[in-house]
């Protein structure tokens, strides 16, 4: 199966795109609109407003989510807020600003027309949220406030507290409500995809599994739609939910949607650390802290177990202030976990496991006073008390960079449309939008974009063309998938080995924290291939699955997952091994400027790799997408 | 910090399905770090269960991180355990003494029936906001956002009662297992905006009829839920719902003339 990359990028000037293709795309008959009926599946920002608004179109919506509802999705945990170019601060803030901001930002590795048009519907969001009652902070005059988030030079994010995940899928989950009350959405929850079936090479419906009773059930559609999220959870420990996997995106990878930049991954700098073996998931500061806060650790080994207060000031490394004096703390968030990880690396780090270093407060409090502090950051000071038993008035926090957020994802060309034919990924589940690198606020603009301003309409292209009556369940194609998905969960209980599933998952994400995380290299990649294979090979014949698969069983759903991730992290691995050059979260030790700094290869790199599968234990072939910068010039990153 | 572990006795409620009776058992447990989350340590009491063949303790959960609502443990008599303003994956154990004996059971309530072991299904929750908690509003069809100024107060009041998390400790807390804690927190949030106007009245009456017909208890103004819940929603919510409430039924023409959502 070879399919050309056609990213379908509409001709014209990079302002007038979205507009001349909204124009010239094919539109659906409102009255033919209920012929139609769509699959999504996730429900949490991306979904949930994709969902809510094809039913308001009147398409028929079937959506699905493994959660008991979708207002626990996991963007409801992110807090910092959403950018939109609104200019409302009359700061120099433009549409061109913040796509040009947001191009730069992603090290030049993203598409600049899917950018643009990502920034010039943020500003519709704002509106449509606001217009659903959600509680945006305001000033005193009533308006709207806003603030600078993640080190940009104009006031464009929107926030409400540190809420804003919470605020925003709370309005897109009761958008959706509304929609499952008229009957035009069906909602089905806690249920599982864990196939999608082809008809002709076109997606036309999917395999679930309900995690209740176990069932395995067929649903078709005319077209399905992927909001799945990311895939940080290949490393076992990160800042996602515990349920958060890639199942949905590589059972699709499998028939042929090839999966885009895998390697791009994005590690936050301001985490907590971890506090010993049981530790389950990383829990995120909000990264507006390094606004105040100084990071440091002790210069001089000896010190680590020295009380922070013992330590004079002249034996504290300001490691970011005095590498990057213009920047200092406010360094991007791959700079700031690279430095992290090289004074840990170097012996300097503190705390039990000498994997943290020091984010201090004190001088803040002492020009401040402590109720500036406490105003600005009082809900994330008790929430890291809460969770250390430190005072962070007191004594400075402890922070240690963590997987956040997946910048690669399914390959998707301008339409969101996936290489395979009526299946689309939108939100994090798509690679389009951030390049190597997010910046900050700026993932959910990207998940509301796509789900309320660009897939409605986008979709019409490719339904208005198809028939009303395509083939629906009975159609042996969906029997088949039935069978196999059942085949897998069976083979899996059956192994009935002696390594319990999150044994195997602790393993892998080791492997790609050690060897594909914040910093890597040509042989370490290569042995953690080897090392991933192995596991994988272990797994299948080791696994101990207890209980069945015929009702509720937790440890299945764990296992069934593993197995995917074991399966993506190796060609996360195979991506970075490709991509001879640093860039954003990709930071190839091989490829440094002689300060150290990520070097870029445009000459070579400047493409997206988007790899297809070709079976287990096959080699993926790379295709490549070259990527054209008519609109922003090329620089090198500097925080000098 | 604390580095020794602690040991404690695990009376936990294990039930097959919704239709098996259900009931205590009790598992011993050591190697307990304090820095341990709750569900952290009934992960490790899972992991020992997975390792020696028996199926680990059914739970709910995902963020672990007190924001999205999943995790629902009664604990020593309370939801979310003993610590105000906290969910579940919250506390941490250093909260228990050493030798502790800590006693963990599913929500208990008519509406909220038990799936297995401390899982149960909250479904009714989403049943209520379909009922009417959202503003009917299409997607492309807003004004832009600073057209309406909104005073900070009222703003940051919305806030504070959209702050639910819908995790149900309200209705378990309540001896009357009443729902008015969560439902107040929505008419309240979109009664004192501008963009909920519109549906004002409607929206209270659906969203309370759907309560009852949910089969969540009455409110008896005990207070628990607020007391209880890991959020903090006060109880005036629950005075401002009364009023909408009683203000709709004296003047809208909706009375009876609404449908219900089905299961
Ligand atoms: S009102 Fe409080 S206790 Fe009740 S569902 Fe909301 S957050 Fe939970
Ligand atoms: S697991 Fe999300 S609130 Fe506790």
């Amino acid at each position: 199966m070879n399919r050309e990359l056609k990213s379908h990028i509409p001709e014209g000037a990079i302002a007038e795109k979205w507009d001349n293709h909204k124009f010239n795309i094919r539109l659906v008959n409102p009255a033919n609109k209920r012929k139609y009926n769509i699959i999504v599946v996730g429900t949490g920002l991306a979904g949930a407003s994709a969902a809510a608004s094809f039913a308001e179109l009147g398409y028929n919506v079937k959506a699905f989510t493994f959660h008991d509802s979708p207002r626990r999705a996991h963007s409801i945990a992110a807090q910092g807020g959403i950018n939109a170019a609104k200019n409302y601060q009359n700061d120099g803030d433009s549409i061109f600003r913040l796509f040009y901001d947001t191009v730069k930002g992603g090290d030049y590795r993203s598409r600049e027309a899917n950018v643009y048009r990502l920034a010039q519907v943020s500003v519709s969001i704002i509106d449509q949220c606001v217009a659903q009652g959600v509680p945006f902070a305001r000033e005193y005059g009533g308006l709207l406030d806003n603030r600078s988030f993640g080190g940009a030079l104009v006031s464009r994010t929107f926030y409400a507290k540190g809420q804003t995940g919470q605020q925003l899928l709370l309005g897109a989950y009761s958008a959706l409500s509304r929609q499952v009350a008229t009957g035009k959405v069906k909602m089905y929850p806690r249920t599982e995809m864990l196939d999608v079936v082809l008809i002709d090479g076109k997606a036309r419906g999917i395999i679930t599994r309900n995690l209740i009773t176990g069932a395995v059930e067929a649903h078709d559609a005319h077209a399905v739609v992927l909001a799945t999220g990311g895939y940080s959870n290949v490393f076992y420990l990160s800042t996602n939910a515990m349920a958060c996997n890639a199942t949905a995106a590589w059972r699709a990878h499998r028939h042929g949607a090839y999966f885009a930049n895998p390697c791009f991954t994005q590690i936050h700098p301001t985490c907590i650390p971890v506090s010993g073996d049981h530790q389950s998931k990383l829990t995120l500061m909000s990264e507006s802290l390094r606004n105040d806060g100084r990071v440091w650790v002790p210069r001089n080994p000896a010190d680590k177990n020295k009380k922070p207060s013992e330590i004079a000031e002249k034996d504290r490394f300001y490691y970011l202030e005095e590498k990057y004096p213009t920047f200092g703390n406010l360094v991007p968030r791959d700079v700031a976990s690279r430095n992290a990880k090289y004074v840990c690396d170097e012996g300097l780090g503190v705390g039990k496991t000498g994997k943290a270093v020091y984010l201090d407060f004190s001088d803040a409090i002492k020009r401040e006073g402590r109720k500036y502090v406490e105003d600005k950051y009082g809900n994330l000071f008790d929430m890291y008390q809460r969770i250390t038993d430190d005072n962070p008035y007191e004594t400075p926090m402890r922070i240690y960079p963590a997987p956040h957020y997946t910048m690669g994802g399914l390959w998707v060309d301008y339409n969101l449309m996936t290489t395979i034919e009526g299946l689309y990924a939108i939100g994090e589940a798509n690679f389009s939008d951030h390049g190597a690198n997010r910046l900050g606020a700026s993932a959910l603009m990207q998940g509301l974009a796509d789900g309320y301003f660009v897939i409605p309409y986008t979709i019409g292209n490719y339904l208005a063309a198809e028939p009303y009556k395509v083939e629906d369940t009975s159609h042996p194609a969906f029997s088949e998938a039935i069978d196999r998905v059942k085949e897998r969960m069976n083979r899996l209980i059956n192994i009935k080995g002696n390594t319990v599933p999150d044994d195997f998952h602790r393993k892998l994400g080791r492997i790609m924290w050690d060897h594909c995380g914040m910093s890597r290299t040509g042989d370490g990649l290569k042995q953690a291939r080897e090392q991933v294979r192995q596991l994988r090979e272990e797994f299948w014949k080791d696994v101990k699955v207890v209980g069945t698969a015929d009702g509720l069983n937790t440890e299945l759903e764990k296992a069934s997952r593993i197995a995917d991730f074991l399966e993506l992290g190796e060609l996360m691995i195979v991506d970075a091994l490709d991509r001879e050059e640093s860039c954003g979260g990709h930071f190839r030790e091989e490829h440094q400027t002689p300060e150290g700094e990520a070097l870029r290869n445009d000459e070579d790199f400047a493409y997206v790799a988007a790899w297809e599968y070709q079976g287990e234990n096959k080699d993926f072939i790379l295709h490549k997408e070259d990527l054209a910068f008519e609109n922003v010039k090329l620089t090198q990153r500097s925080y000098k | 910090m604390a580095e020794e572990t602690r040991k404690y006795t695990l009376e936990i409620w294990r039930q097959k399905n919704a239709n098996d009776k259900g009931g205590f058992k009790t598992y011993p447990i050591d190697d307990v770090s304090p820095d341990m989350s709750f569900l952290e340590m009934i992960d490790l009491l899972n992991d020992r269960l997975a390792r020696t063949g028996e199926e680990p303790v059914t739970f709910d959960h995902d963020c672990r991180e007190g924001i999205c609502g999943a995790c629902s443990m009664y604990i020593n008599g309370h939801p979310h355990g003993p610590h105000q303003g906290v969910t579940t994956c919250q506390l941490h154990m250093r909260s228990f003494p050493n030798n502790a004996k800590i006693v963990v059971e599913p929500w208990r309530a008519q509406a909220f029936p038990v799936v297995k072991d401390l899982m149960v299904d909250r479904a009714a929750f989403d049943r209520i906001i379909q009922a009417g908690g959202y503003v009917s509003v299409n997607t492309g069809s807003a004004r832009d956002a600073n057209e309406t100024p909104i005073s900070k107060e009222i703003a940051d009041e919305a806030f504070n009662a959209a702050a639910c998390i819908g995790c149900g400790a309200c209705v378990a807390a309540c001896k009357n297992a009443s729902a008015m804690l969560f439902v107040a927190a929505k008419v309240s949030q979109l009664a004192i905006l501008p963009q909920g106007q519109a549906e004002r009245k409607a929206r209270a009456e659906k969203m309370v009829a759907q309560m009852d017909a949910e089969g969540f208890g009455a409110c008896t103004n005990t207070g628990a839920c607020s007391a209880e819940c890991p959020k903090e929603i006060g109880q005036e919510h629950i005075a401002r719902l009364n009023r909408e409430f009683l203000g709709a039924s004296l003047s809208s023409k909706n009375v009876g003339d609404f449908k219900l959502i089905k299961q």
